[in-house]
């Protein structure tokens, strides 16, 4: 069966959970004997691993495509790349003020070829609907180009690719819901990036969502006939130990970690003032926010203004290294998320044996037995975990060592597995009505 | 004479509300008065009085030919009281007509036996108090928490002046040998030990509504039918169960209350069985060798060990501070603390926490208060922190806090 998947981001170069989402899940489907997955991204990339990644053809075609060689079955991923600066987790706004100053350091393999091929597009500008649209018109000459059997658009940037790739071929539509822009907007959906969310889902033939949290969205907020949907929990891959960081805390004190965006939707003030209730009780413990976002200002000025200063740190974005050197360090990790459609972090924390408390409104929350489950805004529950963990070694030794199993256990392929399913049934279900 | 003796043990612990760590010293009562009302009334309508009406139906129509035995623990005890004063009035119905056996336990349905001696005497002693002046008669025979028994609880219960003990069939000691038979204790001979028939026993008590079992559906006939093929030789056939599996764990629509209406005629007419109370079934036959149980055990969840309470790290962290303050209470006379301490060693506290539920242990599971073992724990701990503050607040009205809080404040 072969597939043609649209996403936005590809490991090394990604900015969040999806990146991370749409390689876990490419490789456990490169896994399964009897997939073939065209994997077309519209970012930029740079500072690709070169052992991992090969550039073939890229003269005689108006798109870049690569070579990603995934190690444990051998085969490799047809990476499709379209020169563009679609970037995730934006919105038309923000999408305005990122591309003002990323625009030099990411125009260095726009193909002027596409240009004179596409000649409605224009140019490139700070306008990010015309962009998705732009990505569209690629995905019809991807679509005629290429044999596949069935389509697989990631979230909202990739449905327009999607939709069209269908018209194009005729092929029946997977969209695969990663999140919502309710979720990344805390109620305040914008219109035109609804409608564009609502257009793919109405397109699908059949939709994924990560958990029933983003299945239940997508029915009551989107209208779509629930026999439509399936949710397919994301996975982790397995945590390499040789990279593991050595480094020890300078200082006694127990670390409790916040990971990720500083936006609303991770919910960072909840952390804060939970951080609060417990210095008012005990003092050798140090809370550490990691992470950059809009809200990261704001964020410390509230530590400021609580006096907890000496006690909270900010250490900004990190990655790689620098996230398990973190992980290494913390006695717990907490994920106070208002809204989180699945949540892969806590995964991540779990596999380094750390303790995990999470938002009852996430959808890791489903799955996942040994973490502790809070609501995000109950920050007195959160204190009340966060100070049982550290006080009590046997509820940290215990959280540590089943979490650990547990996350070990969730796994790609088995993802694969259920997504292959719904390709199937999507194939089946296409073919019936043609009949 | 071949004896069936049916043993019913009625429990509901006092669950605890929501603590957090901020309000450990300042609060002075830790119960879900709410939850635990509900929960009460609820299996009240389903089971306690549903069932209690049925069983006098049936020792009045079988005059005196059908009878059975009950526990009930001091949390229920007192629970009944405050918030179901009729199911009192009922099971004073029940002792009132002579063919009912009470049977002592712990006050709160506690693991004290394996942990603290000189406590574990004085929680049956209360128990054997509260039913005797209900009741008007008091036990003979012990039944301890989820039957644990080992040779040296068996002793200390003989040493107390009783005369039997109940328990589950140690499979891994018994071997090839039957439960069927009455046995007595390693140390002190003089008492009696009762062996659950734990198969027939699961298949009223777990089985009798899974269509997917080949028993299925149970009925009175089919009952009597297993118990007729048991060789001549063994006259004993124990039925220990919870009450609650009477309309609350098996559902009267499932036909629970049917079965039960109907098995005192189907064995008093098809068998040569006879119903007995513990006490009837030690006077009428003689124990057949010693049992060796070296080791404290249970067969409850499908153990054979106390795992579902004590296994994991959680639960020996609590249990271990829980019992670190039984020196202190001997000097606290204050009743309400002294109660607290006896609704804190309930067992069911310890049985939230265990982490092996998560894969295996519906029926567990699904009674439990907490979304997960580390809740259960996390408050659990906060209790017990605040219960000692105020428990040192009153032996040492100087010192606020105790050495462990000390140390993170």
């Amino acid at each position: 069966m072969k597939v043609l998947m649209f996403g936005w981001e590809f490991p090394p170069n990604i900015s969040g959970g999806l990146g991370t989402a749409c390689s876990g899940l490419t490789k456990g489907l490169y896994s399964l004997e009897d997939i073939e997955v065209t994997f077309v991204v519209p970012k930029v990339f740079g500072g690709e691993d070169a052992s991992k990644v090969r550039l073939i053809g890229a003269s005689d075609v108006p798109v870049t495509k690569l070579q990603i060689r995934i190690e444990t079955s051998g085969k490799a991923i047809e990476c499709i790349e379209v020169s563009s600066q679609l970037v995730p987790y934006v919105d038309p706004e923000d999408y305005y003020r990122q591309i003002n100053y990323t625009v030099e350091h990411t125009r260095s393999l726009i193909e002027t070829d596409i240009q004179r091929k596409l000649k409605f597009t224009g140019k490139y500008g700070p306008d990010l609907l015309s962009e998705i649209e732009r990505y569209a018109l690629v995905a019809i000459i991807i679509a005629q180009e290429n044999q596949f059997d069935v389509i697989h658009a990631h979230d909202w940037l990739a449905y327009p690719a999607g939709i069209a790739a269908k018209q194009a071929s005729g092929k029946p539509l997977v969209i695969h819901v990663h999140a919502t822009d309710f979720d990344r907007s805390g109620g305040s959906v914008n219109p035109d990036v609804y409608a564009i969310e609502k257009r793919g889902m109405d397109a699908a033939d059949k939709i994924i969502t990560v958990s029933n949290l983003t299945k239940k969205i997508v029915i009551e907020k989107y209208g779509i006939d629930p026999a439509k949907v399936v949710t397919v929990y994301n996975a982790v891959e397995p945590y390499r130990h040789e990279k593991k960081g050595h480094s020890t805390k300078g200082f006694d004190e127990k670390v409790v970690t916040f990971l990720g965006r500083i936006t609303h939707q991770k919910g960072p003030e909840y952390f804060i003032e939970a951080a609060k209730l417990i210095l008012q009780k005990m003092d050798n413990v140090r809370f550490v926010m990691a992470g950059s976002g809009d809200m990261m200002n704001r964020m410390i000025r509230r530590v400021a203004q609580l006096k907890i200063a000496d006690k909270f740190h900010f250490t900004g974005f990190l990655k790689g290294d620098d996230v398990y050197q973190l992980l290494h360090i913390s006695d717990v990790y907490i994920m106070p998320s208002v809204s989180e459609p699945f949540g892969i972090s806590p995964l991540e924390a779990m596999q380094a044996g750390v303790p995990v408390i999470i938002s009852r409104q996430s959808g890791v929350a489903e799955i996942l037995s040994n973490a502790i489950k809070i609501d995000f805004w109950d920050i007195e529950a959160m204190a009340d975990a966060i100070y049982g963990i550290i006080k009590y070694p046997s509820i940290s030794k215990n959280l540590s060592y089943n979490g650990r199993k547990e996350s070990y256990n969730l796994k790609w392929v088995d993802s694969a597995q259920s997504v292959k399913k719904v390709y199937k049934s999507a194939i089946s279900s296409q073919s019936k009505f043609l009949d | 004479m071949k004896s069936i003796c049916l043993y019913f043990t009625v429990h509901q612990p006092i669950r605890l509300r929501k603590i957090r760590f901020f309000d450990i010293g300042n609060t002075d009562y830790c119960y879900d008065d709410h939850q635990n009302e509900s929960i009460l009334q609820k299996v009240t309508q389903n089971c306690y009085l549903p069932a209690n009406k049925l069983l006098i139906q049936l020792i009045n129509k079988h005059q005196g030919r059908f009878k059975v035995a009950l526990s009930i623990s001091g949390t229920a005890i007192d629970q009944f009281k405050i918030y179901a004063p009729q199911v009192i009035d009922s099971f004073k119905e029940l002792a009132a007509t002579g063919c009912v056996e009470f049977v002592a336990e712990t006050y709160s349905h506690s693991l004290a036996a394996i942990k603290d001696t000189a406590e574990f005497k004085k929680q049956v002693k209360l128990n054997a108090d509260a039913i005797e002046s209900l009741f008007g008669e008091r036990p003979t025979v012990f039944a301890n928490t989820e039957l644990i028994y080992s040779d040296e609880i068996g002793e200390l219960v003989a040493e107390m002046g009783y005369r039997a003990i109940l328990t589950e069939d140690p499979h891994h000691i018994l071997k090839w040998r039957s439960p069927n038979y009455l046995y007595s204790n390693a140390i002190n001979p003089s008492l009696a030990v009762l062996l659950n028939n734990d198969m027939l026993s699961n298949d009223i008590a777990y089985r009798f509504s899974d269509k997917n079992w080949d028993g299925w559906p149970l009925t009175a006939p089919k009952y009597v039918s297993w118990l007729n093929k048991f060789p001549e030789k063994e006259k004993i056939v124990n039925l220990f169960m919870n009450y609650e599996t009477f309309g609350e764990r098996q559902k009267s629509e499932n036909g629970i209350f049917d079965f039960l209406n109907t098995l005192p005629s189907a064995v008093l007419r098809k068998s040569e069985f006879k119903f007995h109370t513990p006490s009837e079934v030690v006077a009428n036959h003689q124990p057949i060798s010693k049992l060796d149980v070296p080791k404290p055990f249970t067969c409850a969840n499908g153990g054979k060990d106390l795992s579902t309470w004590l296994q994991n790290e959680l639960q020996q962290e609590a249990f271990e501070n829980l019992y670190e303050l039984s020196e202190s209470i001997e000097h606290c006379h204050d009743e309400q603390l002294l109660k607290d301490w006896q609704y804190l060693q309930t067992s069911d506290h310890f049985c939230y926490m265990c982490t092996k539920h998560h894969f295996n242990n519906v029926v567990h599971a699904s009674c439990s208060p907490y979304d997960s073992p580390y809740e259960a724990f996390l408050n659990y701990m906060n209790v017990l922190n605040d219960f000692t503050i105020r428990l040192n607040r009153i032996l040492n009205p100087k010192i606020n806090l105790n050495k462990k809080e000390k140390a993170v404040v």
